[in-house]
């Protein structure tokens, strides 16, 4: 499963960065020291936070995608951060409760 | 690995926008000297912790790390406010970030938490009206 799989079950929009990736578990929050030392890598980060900081913690900690729920838009500078260390962002209008759901379904292992 | 690498870093205080770039360039560099991954991961989220607390409590600062065969030390230096309470200042979930602050996703208190859990050793000294050193290893 890559994360091309998830793009139309969540109606996402790729914002940036390379979708043929594959991903393995689902980390969901907003407060940044928190996402820190819970998010993995290959994980997918599930947020509503989308900043520049955002961006610094997951060039750090390196998750498959971060998605950005309730279509919430990552500003540009931000973007081209993320497009320079390789992360991809994603935004989908469903809610992080909504997104991890559609995955979990759609992935066994990560229930 | 080397025998011993040095990297200096001046912390700017007053963009949080470019906050934790400094803990990249730590993070690439270990990569590049082929540093294991759980390594990098410790340092980077230590690394990341104290820098962050530099910019949003102490208006910025330097950054010395040296990098050797058996341990990564990283010492974070600031002219701040200093630290009152150092025992509060460690708890989990305590937090004096201001609103604007917590927007931006920070101030959940467990910067510390986290540097203190991710390290070997690691050392408060703060002086109120001074400033704070805090001093980390991370044993490979
Ligand atoms: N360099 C510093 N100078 C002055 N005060 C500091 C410094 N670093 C931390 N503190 C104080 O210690 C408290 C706890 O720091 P800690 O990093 O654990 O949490 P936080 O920075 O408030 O939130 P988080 O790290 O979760 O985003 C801070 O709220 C602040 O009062
Ligand atoms: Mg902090």
């Amino acid at each position: 499963m890559t994360l091309n799989d998830l793009c139309q079950p969540l109606s996402a929009k790729v914002l940036c960065g390379d979708t043929d990736k594959s991903f393995s578990g689902v980390y969901v929050g907003d407060l940044l020291s928190r996402a820190m030392s819970r998010v993995s890598a290959d994980n997918i980060w599930v947020t509503i936070m989308a900043n520049s900081n955002t961006v610094a913690v997951a060039t750090l900690t390196e998750p498959a995608a971060i998605i950005l729920a309730e279509n919430v838009d990552m500003p540009k500078e931000s973007l081209d951060a993320a497009t320079k260390n390789d992360i991809t962002v994603i935004s989908s209008p469903l809610s992080a409760y909504e997104i991890s759901v559609v995955i979990a379904n759609m992935t066994p292992e990560n229930k | 690995m080397p025998d011993k690498v040095r990297f200096h870093f001046d912390v700017d205080g007053s963009d949080f926008s470019s906050a934790g770039a400094a803990s990249v360039q730590v993070k690439k560099k270990l990569r590049q000297l082929a540093y294991p991954p759980e390594i990098i991961r410790k340092v980077s989220i230590a690394m990341y912790e104290g820098e962050i607390n530099m910019v949003i409590h102490a208006n910025g600062g330097v950054v010395d790390v040296e990098a050797s065969d058996e341990e990564i030390v990283i010492v974070l230096s600031d002219r701040g406010p200093g630290i009152p309470d150092v025992d509060l200042a460690m708890q989990a979930g305590y937090s004096t970030a201001k609103d604007n602050i917590r927007n931006l996703g920070f101030g959940a208190g467990m910067g510390f938490p986290n540097m203190k859990k991710y390290t070997d050793y690691m050392r408060i000294d703060t002086e109120v009206g001074k400033g704070t050193t805090v001093t980390m290893k991370v044993k490979l």
